[in-house]
């Protein structure tokens, strides 16, 4: 404070306000302090046991995982024999984690190519409909994602109604067999189950375009293409890479989309072989050290993700 | 030809490109899910051939309807009590947390906010197998089966309130609680009888979000649940969708449906009714950007 301040004011405040403020400083760390704990105990331990498991013993009996919890007796003993398992001429990891990839970027890819022109159209054209439309948009939130699976599974069947209209409704006797080992209906899949919630933050990102920008691009001669390619592609850079991470993380993590649409081996990705492995007694090591992986693939789009929201000042 | 090229480069004409993707992206995202729900109630076993309308999947069938097979009616009743147990631990812990971690400043509450980010965007895949390791290895209080299961959900729906309650925060100010502190409240008090009240629709909003999308959860509730007493919905679908399906099935799955949409819909007339009178409320958007 310099010399002319009046300095009353400031004491006033000082006075009236130093002993609640002295208690709010206990009050929002006593607020806090619950979450925090839970966070700590459920979620930052449960990830620690994931290292003690992977980097642990094997009872030589029982076959049971013997978790070691002190970092210096650590032995990367089921790591390297996983790693080893995935490239290479024993490499029978390696499809499936090269699969994952290839199923989770051509379904972000087709998502995104569905997500935006629908979300641009609400955001820009829905007009007075807009509630309705939204309300139709947020809809399979509110639906099971086993639900919306079990549906498809109906419809694909050897007699569903796929295979029904695609023979004209009995003109034609089609016996496509959907649910068998198909990677593109694996993939489908995967669009039709992550879908929605790419279409969300996308609407959320391109609702907060002034118009008058897109308006100006068209007043100043931009055609249509150059208006979208110059304009609104650039910014909406940000909500796609939000919306995209928001899908392509819970995919990476998936098992049951394959389970459900095509329980076969051949197309199974690495959510099976966590979800294979992990109940099955001297494989948890195995399951663990997947789990290891998929964590350390997705630590990086988590935390732009993070950093994303937060400079947004919302997560969702 | 020309007439079409003056369409396409008419800047007033209708995005009817635009509408029409809309409109068929809606029908393929919905269609299936509704006739899931009209199969639910066929007279025959089968899913694919209507064969008539009747309840016998819901309750007609004594042997195989929901109501009278005990396996369903129990994932059925399982599911409604994770989703109020889960409820009942997220939305005060949370909320707290809110509060907490918005009002404190530094590295430990700023550490606190970004593990619970990181605990949003985990797969939840990997989020539930540590959570079995967890649960499997270690002596704790929790059992596999209701109550491993509400931790879990608790730990991964925790943060829906916080992010809700917290954008709630930033449009209200500090200005209204600090006018009670000026006034002689505590600083408890003005939490509990200022901020808390106008906090009321966030808070509303999230119970709702947390308990529709507890009854929907499958991939935790598999990991942690016990015997086949401890599965709920989804689990149950995910058990007999390929192996041994019957419309009852779909008749569960309905029930879940109309759950949801009622706690939603119940919710959005609430919290319309909450923020009745305030300018700028803009009703499903602002319920649904928590979701």
């Amino acid at each position: 404070m310099s010399l002319d301040a009046p300095p009353e004011p400031d004491e006033r405040q000082d006075i009236a306000a130093a002993p609640p403020a002295a208690r709010t400083r206990v009050l929002w760390p006593v607020l806090a302090f619950p979450g925090t704990l839970w966070l700590v105990l459920l979620f930052l331990v449960p990830l620690y046991v994931v290292l003690a498991i992977v980097f642990g013993q094997i009872d030589p009996i029982f076959r049971s995982p013997v978790p070691v919890w002190n970092p210096v007796h650590w032995n990367t003993v089921q790591f390297q024999d996983v790693f080893s398992h995935i490239i290479g001429s024993d490499g029978f990891f390696g499809p499936a984690l090269l699969r994952t990839a290839v199923y989770v970027l051509s379904a972000s890819a087709l998502c995104l190519v569905i997500a935006y022109p629908v979300a641009y159209y609400t955001a820009r054209y829905a007009g007075r409909r807009r509630g309705l439309l939204l309300t139709l948009l947020i809809a399979p939130f509110w639906i099971s994602y086993m639900m919306r699976m079990l549906a498809w599974v109906n419809l694909l069947q050897n007699d569903g109604l796929v295979n029904r209209a695609l023979g004209l409704g009995g003109l034609f006797n089609v016996q496509v067999d959907w649910l068998n080992g198909r990677g593109l209906v694996v993939v489908l899949g995967l669009v039709y189950g992550y879908v929605p919630y790419m279409i969300l933050p996308l609407y959320a990102g391109l609702d907060r375009f002034q118009p008058h920008v897109l308006e100006a691009a068209r007043d100043l001669g931009a055609g249509r293409f150059d208006t979208f390619r110059r304009v609104t592609l650039p910014l909406s850079i940000p909500a796609i890479v939000a919306a995209v991470l928001l899908t392509c993380l819970p995919m990476l993590g998936d098992y049951f989309t394959n389970d459900l649409l095509s329980a076969s081996p051949s197309t199974s990705m690495v959510g099976n072989l966590i979800n294979n492995s992990v109940l099955t007694p001297g494989q948890t090591g195995q399951a663990g050290a997947f789990v290891l992986l998929v964590l350390v693939v997705s630590l990086v789009p988590m935390i732009i993700y993070v950093r994303s929201a937060r400079s947004e000042g919302v997560a969702s | 030809m020309s007439a079409l090229t003056g369409w396409w480069s008419d800047p007033f004409r209708k995005p009817r490109v635009l509408q029409t993707l809309t409109v068929g992206y809606l029908l393929w995202s919905l269609l299936p899910v509704v006739i899931a729900v009209v199969f639910s109630f066929n007279a025959g076993r089968s899913r694919t051939v209507w064969q008539g309308f009747s309840f016998r999947w819901y309750w007609g069938d004594p042997e195989r309807s929901v109501w009278h097979n005990d396996s369903l009616h129990t994932a059925l009743t399982h599911t409604l009590v994770l989703g109020v147990l889960t409820t009942a631990v997220t939305i005060p812990l949370g909320v707290a947390f809110a509060l907490g971690v918005d009002r404190w400043h530094g590295r430990l509450p700023s550490g606190a906010n970004l593990l619970m980010l990181l605990s949003f965007v985990i797969p939840e895949t990997l989020l539930a197998v540590a959570l079995l390791f967890l649960v499997t290895q270690l002596t704790t209080p929790l059992q596999l089966g209701t109550s491993a299961q509400v931790a879990g959900l608790v730990t991964f729906q925790l943060s829906y309130p916080v992010v809700i309650v917290r954008a709630r925060l930033v449009t209200i100010g500090k200005q209204y609680e600090e006018a009670a502190v000026d006034l002689g409240a505590s600083p408890l008090g003005a939490v509990r009888r200022v901020l808390l009240p106008l906090l009321a629709p966030a808070i509303f909003a999230s119970t709702v979000l947390v308990f529709a999308d507890v009854i929907d959860d499958f991939v935790i509730v598999r990991y942690l649940s016990g015997d086949s007493s401890s599965e709920p919905t989804s689990v149950k679908i995910y058990n007999t969708a390929r192996a041994a399906p019957s419309p009852a099935l779909n008749a569960l799955a309905s029930l879940m449906l109309l759950a949801s949409f009622l706690a939603v819909a119940l919710g959005l007339l609430a919290y319309r009714w909450l923020r009745r009178g305030e300018r700028g409320e803009r009703g499903i958007e602002s319920f649904a950007a928590g979701g």
